[in-house]
Formats: C-alpha cells, sequence, structure tokens
C-alpha cells in the first residue's frame, strides 16, 4: 500500500482565489484539515463544501488538508476532485456543480470572432471577470498554456467553470490538446454546453473528422442537440498546404485560425514584425476559409504593452482579408474591436445597400438595385454585416434608420 | 470588560461609547444636524523675549528637545504623516521619551505606518498608553486585536484639525518633521532630500500646540522659503543626518493598477463622469493616489482632450498624471492636500498653479465653508459598501481595522461622490447587507462603480435621468449584489464580535457615528 501523499492546486507565495489540497490514504477513519483565509467568512460553508465532496468521491479513510486562498466553490470542488483521482485513479465519480442558468446561452456559425480571449485552463483567477471584458470569444486552454503535469486538473476546473461562470455572450470556446488526449478531452467539455472547440496543430482533414465523430458520439450519449463547432488552427507548413481540405472537412468548421509561433518554427524561421515570412500562410489561410466559407482567424499579438503595435497588427490583418485575431490580455479586446470596427465610407456604402434592400423587399421585388446597378445577394448580406458591426462598435445607433441619417 | 463602557444607540443606529479615553462624547445626530457652540481654542501666550534674538533655537538632540518642552507623564504627542512610511523620526521621539522615563503618553499621529511597528513595544512597556489617529499596519493589527489600553480614535483629516481646534485634544507636543528648515524654525516640505511636498498635515499642529518642535535634515540660512510652517509658532529645531526615507516617502502608491478589472472600473468611472454631464469646461475633480483613481484620472484626461474640456482646478492627491494635466493646460489649479510623487513635488515648486492647502481650507467642517463640497466629483475607496450605500474604509468584513478615514469621510461632500470598487476581492464580497463599520452614511454616497456594473443611489434621480440611454451598464445595486453573491456562493456568515470596543469613528463634525468591536475568536 503506497502512503504517498497526493496534492493539488498551485504552489508557492501569493496565491488569490485559489486553494491548495493534499490527501493521504490511509487506514483510519477520515480526518478533515479546513485552513483558509477566508475562515471568518465561509469557515462553515466551507466545511460542509468539503466533507460532500470527499463524501460523493466515497473517500472515508486518510487525511485531507485543504488550504484556501479564498477560492470560489467550484475552484475547491475542481481541485478535491483532482488530488482524490491523482490518489485512487479509478473513482469515476464527477463532482458536478449546478449547471446556472447564465451558462446556458447559445452561438451562431456568424457569431463574431474578432476577438477571443485566451485564458489558461488551470488558472481559475483569470476566469472569473475574463466575460466583464466583452470578448466576442473566451478560450479556456487545455493546451499549451497548461503544463503536462496540470492536464487533468485543468479539465475539472474548465469543466466547473462551463458550468457555472457567465461569460455574459462571449462565445465558449475551448482549445483541447493535440490527438488521443484532446479527443478524451470532449468528455468534460460536450457535455457542458461548450460552443466551439479549437483544435491544434491540424494539418489533415482526418483530424477534424476524428474531433467530430468523438463529439457527435459524445452528444448522442447525452442528448445534446445544440451544434458544436470548430475551428482548426493551422500551425505548420504540412497543415498550411492542406488549408482548403482541412476547411471543409466537417460542416461544423465556423473558422480557421492560424498559430504563428509554432508555424514559423516549423519552417524554419522566426516572427518579425514585418512578417514576411508568414505572409503566404496568412494569405492560403484566407483564401482557403473563403473557399469554405468560413471566418479566417489571424494569430494573437504577443506584446500586451505594445497598443499602437497591436493596431497597427490588426489593421494589417483585417486588409489581408481576416476576421478576427487572438488576444492573450483583456486590454486587447477594445483595441482589436476598435481596429476591426467598418469605416465611415464602408459604412455609408452598407447603410445605402441595406435600405435599397429593405425597400426591394417591401415592394416584393426579388433583385435589389442601387441606382442602375444590381446588387447581388452575398454583397446585401456582408452589407449587413458591417452594420451589425458599426452598431456592435458603438459607431452608429442600433436605430440608425429612424435618424433620417442615410 | 465592556462594563468598562456604557453605549448609547446614535442617530443611524449603531452603538456608541458615552465615554471614549476619559472623555466625554457626543453621539452621531445626522449628516448636518450637530450645531457647535463656544469658541475655537488658543495655545498660550508667549513672549519673544523669552527666544534668541538671532533666531537661533537649534537644540542638539530629540531628546534636549523633549526636556526643554518639559515633557512629562501623560501628555500628548503629535506628528503629521508627509514621510509616510519612510518616516524616521517618531521611533526616536518615543524611544527619547522612554530614556527620560515617560509614561502614559497619547500619541496624536496624522497617520501610522508600518515603519512604526517599533512603537508597539512602547505601548507594551507603558510609555505610549493610546494612539488617536489613522493605524494602518502592525498598529492597526495591535489594536485590533485588543492589545492597547485606550481606544483607537479614528478621525478624518478635516476631523482631526477640527478636534484640534474645538479643543477635544490638547496637543502638549508637536513634532513636525519637515525637510528643509532654518534655525528659526521655518520650515517647508517642497524641497530638500527628504522632500514630501507640503506640510499640511502638520499645520494645525504648529498652530495649536503648547510646544513645537521641527526637525529637519536639510538646514537653510534664515529665511527659509517658502515657509509653510511659520517660525514664530516653533519652540526649537532639531537638526538629525536623516528625517526619512525619500523612496519611502513618495512612495508606491502611485502606481497605476495593472489589473485589467480595476482599469475597466476606472474607464467606466470616467465614462460615468462624462455622460452624467460633469465633464464641463470649468469643472473640478478630486482623485486620489490609489491605482484606479489613478488610473481614473488618465481616462478622464483622454476624454476632456477630446472633448475640448479644461478643469477649474482639481485637488490631490498630486501626482505626476495631475502635473501633467496642469502643465498641459488641462486645469488652471491642483489645489494639492498631499503630494504623491517626485513630480508632484517639483511641480508644487515650480507651477504657481499648483498650491498647497491644509485640512483647515480644505476639510475643516467647523469653519466658514471648506473646498469639499465645492467639488464637482470625487472618486474614493471602499472595503464595504451596503445596499444603502453606506461605507466603510476602516474594517474589513472580517472585522479587522486595518486602514485609516484620511480625507475620505471630508470628500464625501463633493456633488457627486463615486466609489470604484472591484464587485468581490477574492471571494469575499464588496456590497454587503449592512456594512460592519459604518463610516459614510449613505445619503452622501451617490454611485458605486463595479466591474459587475454601476449602482446609482436612489436619491440620485437626477444622475440616474441624467445617464439614461447612455448606454453605461447602469443597474440597482440589490441586482449586483445578488450576482456577486451568487458567484461566490451564497454570501458569507459575519463575524462575531465580542462586546469589547477596540476604537471609535469620529464624524468630521467630532460626534461619534460607529464603534469597532473586537472581534470573537473563532471556534472551529
Amino acid at each position: 500500500m503506497s502512503k504517498s501523499i497526493f496534492t493539488a492546486g498551485p504552489t508557492g507565495e501569493k496565491i488569490r482565489s485559489d486553494c491548495r489540497v493534499s490527501y493521504q490514504s490511509g487506514s483510519k477513519p477520515l480526518n478533515i484539515q479546513v485552513n483558509s483565509k477566508v475562515d471568518v467568512l465561509f469557515g462553515n460553508s466551507l466545511k460542509i463544501l468539503v466533507t460532500d465532496c470527499l463524501n460523493q468521491l466515497g473517500i472515508t479513510s486518510g487525511d485531507f488538508v485543504l488550504d484556501d486562498f479564498g477560492a470560489l466553490p467550484w475552484v475547491i470542488q475542481a481541485r478535491i476532485e483532482t488530488v482524490i483521482k491523482r490518489a485512487k485513479p479509478d473513482v469515476a465519480t464527477e463532482i458536478l456543480p449546478e449547471m446556472k442558468k447564465h451558462c446556458l446561452y447559445g452561438t451562431t456559425r456568424e457569431h463574431f470572432r474578432r476577438s477571443r480571449l485566451y485564458l489558461p485552463g488551470n488558472q481559475p483567477k483569470l476566469m472569473l471577470n475574463a466575460g466583464i471584458h466583452k470578448p466576442d470569444g473566451v478560450i479556456l486552454d487545455l493546451e499549451d498554456a497548461v503544463p503536462p503535469g496540470e492536464k487533468d486538473a485543468a479539465r475539472y476546473l474548465v469543466r466547473n467553470a462551463l458550468r457555472t461562470l457567465d461569460f455574459f455572450g462571449a462565445e465558449r470556446m475551448v482549445r483541447i490538446n493535440q490527438g488521443q488526449r484532446g479527443l478524451d478531452d470532449l468528455a468534460f467539455l460536450v457535455p457542458h454546453n461548450v460552443h466551439l472547440i479549437l483544435i491544434p496543430k491540424v494539418e489533415s482533414a482526418a483530424q477534424v473528422k476524428a474531433v467530430d465523430e468523438q463529439v457527435a458520439a459524445i452528444m448522442k450519449a447525452t442528448d445534446r442537440t445544440e451544434p458544436v463547432y470548430f475551428m482548426p488552427i493551422l500551425e505548420s507548413g504540412r497543415g498550411i498546404l492542406k488549408a482548403l481540405e482541412v476547411a471543409e472537412a466537417s460542416p461544423h468548421n465556423v473558422a480557421l485560425a492560424i498559430g504563428l509561433e509554432d508555424y514559423t518554427a516549423d519552417i524554419g524561421t522566426q516572427r518579425t514584425v514585418e512578417g514576411r515570412e508568414s505572409f503566404f500562410a496568412r494569405s492560403m489561410l484566407v483564401n482557403a476559409a473563403r473557399a469554405a466559407g468560413i471566418q479566417a482567424i489571424d494569430t494573437v499579438f504577443s506584446d500586451v504593452n505594445d497598443d499602437t503595435g497591436l493596431r497597427q497588427s490588426v489593421q494589417e490583418a483585417k486588409a489581408m482579408g481576416f476576421d478576427g485575431k487572438g488576444c492573450i490580455h483583456p486590454r486587447q479586446i477594445q483595441p482589436i474591436h476598435e481596429a476591426f470596427a467598418p469605416t465611415t465610407e464602408e459604412i455609408e456604402k452598407a447603410k445605402k445597400i441595406v435600405v435599397a434592400a429593405d425597400e426591394a423587399e417591401q415592394q416584393g421585388l426579388g433583385v435589389v438595385a442601387l441606382g442602375s446597378k444590381m446588387i447581388d445577394p452575398p454583397v446585401v448580406k456582408r452589407a449587413m454585416r458591417t452594420i451589425k458591426l458599426a452598431i456592435d462598435t458603438g459607431i452608429i445607433p442600433a436605430n440608425w434608420r429612424q435618424e433620417g441619417n442615410h | 470588560m465592556s462594563d468598562k463602557y456604557e453605549f448609547v444607540e446614535n442617530a443611524v443606529g449603531r452603538r456608541v461609547p458615552k465615554i471614549v479615553n476619559g472623555k466625554a462624547q457626543t453621539p452621531f445626530q445626522g449628516v448636518a444636524k450637530y450645531k457647535p457652540t463656544g469658541n475655537r481654542v488658543a495655545p498660550p501666550i508667549r513672549s519673544c523675549n523669552d527666544y534668541p534674538l538671532d533666531g537661533n533655537k537649534i537644540v542638539p538632540s530629540i531628546k534636549d528637545a523633549l526636556v526643554k518642552a518639559g515633557i512629562r507623564d501623560g501628555m500628548v504627542i503629535s506628528s503629521h504623516h508627509h514621510f509616510r512610511n519612510g518616516d524616521l523620526i517618531m521611533n526616536q521621539v518615543f524611544d527619547a521619551a522612554a530614556e527620560l522615563g515617560v509614561k502614559e503618553l497619547m500619541w496624536f499621529p496624522s497617520a501610522a505606518f508600518p515603519c512604526h511597528a517599533p512603537i508597539i513595544k512602547h505601548l507594551d512597556n507603558g510609555v505610549i498608553h493610546h494612539i488617536e489617529g489613522s493605524l494602518n499596519g502592525p498598529l492597526g493589527k495591535y489594536t485590533s486585536e485588543g492589545k492597547m489600553r485606550g481606544l483607537a480614535v479614528l478621525r478624518s483629516h478635516g476631523g482631526r484639525w477640527q478636534a484640534v481646534q474645538d479643543g477635544e485634544v490638547h496637543i502638549d507636543i508637536a513634532i513636525i518633521a519637515a525637510p528643509t528648515a532654518d534655525s528659526f524654525g521655518n520650515a517647508t516640505g517642497d524641497r530638500g532630500p527628504s522632500a514630501c511636498g507640503l506640510l499640511g498635515f502638520g499645520l494645525v499642529d504648529s498652530l495649536y500646540a503648547d510646544n513645537v518642535i521641527v526637525v529637519t535634515d536639510n538646514l537653510v540660512p534664515f529665511p527659509c522659503i517658502p515657509w509653510q510652517i511659520q517660525g514664530q509658532n516653533v519652540d526649537s529645531v532639531v537638526v538629525l543626518d536623516k528625517v526619512g526615507e525619500p523612496e519611502k516617502i513618495v512612495s508606491g502608491t502611485t502606481a497605476i493598477t495593472k489589473s485589467p478589472d480595476r482599469l475597466y472600473i476606472a474607464e467606466l468611472t470616467a465614462k460615468f463622469v462624462r455622460a452624467a454631464g460633469i465633464m464641463q469646461d470649468g469643472f473640478s475633480f478630486q482623485g486620489g493616489a490609489g491605482g484606479t483613481s489613478l488610473a481614473f484620472a488618465i481616462y478622464l484626461k483622454e476624454m476632456m482632450k477630446a472633448a475640448g474640456v479644461k478643469a477649474r482646478f482639481v485637488r490631490g492627491g498630486s501626482t505626476k498624471y495631475l502635473v501633467e494635466m496642469l502643465e498641459e493646460g488641462l486645469t488652471d489649479y491642483i489645489l494639492d492636500g498631499q503630494t504623491f510623487d517626485l513630480d508632484g513635488v517639483r511641480s508644487m515648486r515650480e507651477n504657481p498653479g499648483h498650491v498647497n492647502t491644509s485640512p483647515f481650507t480644505s476639510y475643516n467642517w467647523h469653519g466658514k465653508g471648506n473646498f469639499a463640497s465645492m467639488v464637482d466629483v470625487v472618486v474614493l475607496g471602499a472595503t464595504e459598501v451596503d445596499v444603502n450605500f453606506n461605507a466603510n474604509v476602516v474594517t474589513h468584513s472580517d472585522g479587522q481595522m486595518l486602514h485609516g478615514i484620511g480625507g475620505w469621510q471630508n470628500c464625501l461632500f463633493s456633488k457627486c461622490t463615486i466609489l470604484p470598487i472591484p464587485a468581490f476581492r477574492d471571494r469575499i464580497p464588496v456590497i454587503v447587507d449592512e456594512v460592519t463599520t459604518l463610516v459614510g452614511p449613505g445619503e452622501l454616497i451617490d454611485v458605486i462603480v463595479t466591474e459587475r456594473g454601476i449602482a446609482i443611489n436612489p436619491l440620485r434621480q437626477d444622475l440616474l435621468g441624467a445617464t439614461k440611454g447612455s448606454g453605461l451598464p447602469i443597474r440597482p445595486i440589490e441586482e449586483i449584489k445578488a450576482e456577486i453573491d451568487d458567484l461566490v456562493g451564497g454570501a458569507p456568515e459575519k463575524p462575531e464580535f465580542t462586546d469589547e470596543p477596540i476604537g471609535i469613528v469620529k464624524w468630521v463634525d467630532g460626534t461619534v457615528i460607529d464603534t469597532i468591536f473586537k472581534v470573537k475568536p473563532k471556534v472551529s
């Protein structure tokens, strides 16, 4: 019988909004110790929570210690589940926090994906207020942001975050791991209203199809009916060359993203500010995405202190045809939205087209005309999107039609 | 121990002691209800004949100055906190008092800081009986644990002036730390190796104390210009090698927050000020030194520039950011109450529009007016706010007394008082049913800005009207509270208090608004 002590949770000083747990199995009746920075305010409810979790997991003996630094209940639950499953890998029970109503909203294929905020899957503190910054999407990351030894912990935390946290309308995205581990991640996501899966390092249609099949199986088993969308990430020379194949690999693909750190390493170079080394890849990706009728999403801008650089980078991405950009800090969201906002000329043109389309519809005409020019349906659709974007960015009011300013 | 105290209920339903540290107290009667009578106190008449005709009042050491001042048991020794956590003087003062065998002193600082932790030994050994002043850090903890013999009396900056001029506190010996002084006792804070800007918190001490000692490490030939403290009020001057640690005098409080949530709150606050129509040509605002307040000033500045709006004056806490506004012509004046960084100190020396003020001009309730109520908008912090907009700045939700009041209570009289605060800290909600300690009555607090929305006090229908349709996330305070309570897993339990008071909170008029009780140790 091994008597080693298992632990979960962050180590070191200055832990906030998180907790550390340890468990050592043994034959004596279960001994629970709870130390908390917020003991005066939450001591009683903490004890109930811990006892309840350990009960559900069938723990009746051994020594359990919680060192709490103001963690929210769903975080404590995830940490407990992690440590017990590390100690007893055959325990199958999941500790599921109540699915909150504010976690049940849906998404659409056309959802704006200008900004998507990466949140490390094992750092709950960063998730709590992520939604208030109004990114188009939040990405709970199980892949690169999580060290290999914390992959299990991140799954429980991300699952619980999906069931608990209000992301205020942001699309609920998760980046899964590569390969089999990524397929295994899906069971922790699909039943919990994940909207979109980012699939890393994609180099073939088969990889997307494997995810598609696994998702379909879980949906069937859990009676989920709302689709789960995919955003494959191309991060290698091979991936880029297979861009169209990947883009068309699943009807659930809604966007194609590029990851330039790995891509530039793969082709044997480094990222530069001008980005000449990645021009081909980015252009290839935009073309493949357009050919497949899905969105093209640019890489992250990694210098959080360089606001000017970020804005330039977004302008350039927009000019190349991209629909969105990754963010690693909430302060990047607003500049990205502003840079992706349509220009005054774009808005004015779009207004004319939308008004013409409205009039055509009212008159029962099948064809939209602006002056003597016929307007194709895709152009009308694009104009409507421009208007939506302008309203969303606060450039024009939602009731712009009534103000007589078209 | 509680039978030592007899309590009455004040106008806001709080139990307050009738007698504190041997002095009869008036319970809080309502925001502007208490009417003072009688005259201000005055220091004893002196003759210049008793002072050196050549003006040289230098004595060799702090100890000599204390002896010359006639220090004896039970006296009140005061000090100002412009050196903040870099003060090197007060520990020496009480060490000297201990060497002289003096007991039962009362220390009356405008605030104490972590650097004053060594003073705990003088509370333990009886040199100091108790402290009346803002207690930050270890002294706050010591007092929270009920170890101090007397009660902590927490006053606002304006309340401290009021207490002295009204004779509630008689200062026997005032210690005025001065970055620059002459041998006559004229002193200034705006220059010298320990420059701290101004000396306004020590001004009342210099005017009303029986005996005034100026301590400096930068002696200049008479006259010391400007003379923020006038030598005519000073008894003796002590010259030391070093009076303060400059890097802690102008301390890290002036770093802008990096927290995205706090920045968001600051930006939302600035947007509110703009949307409410407050940000107009000739307006005024007050910003503090906290990270969120600083960020607020920066966002507001950008909005002012974009709208072509100029302020008439800005109340500081001056910092680099306010100085930039002054130097870029975005405000005509900075009316400075304390200087937080070296740019502020420099600007005070160089810019005629950077004016030094005192708690008398800015905050004193018992005067013929003050600046506080003339400011259009002020942003302040808080540890807790309740659903009736009452706020707390001195204790935490777990009952620990950890902060002073500063100018906070005085600032509440601004035309629009905004508290930009996070909706929760770790797991602890900031909006509660009832504040642990009532420091500011809700009727004076107009707006709470959190990352989860803006709550406007229903008493301010004008602000509700002005910001309607602004697109800002304005919500009832109860709704934000419910959201956070749900997030943290239910409203927290309350600490259990003993019946033993450890301190009282004075209102700006000297009445007692609340009592801080010792927390019962939790039995697990």
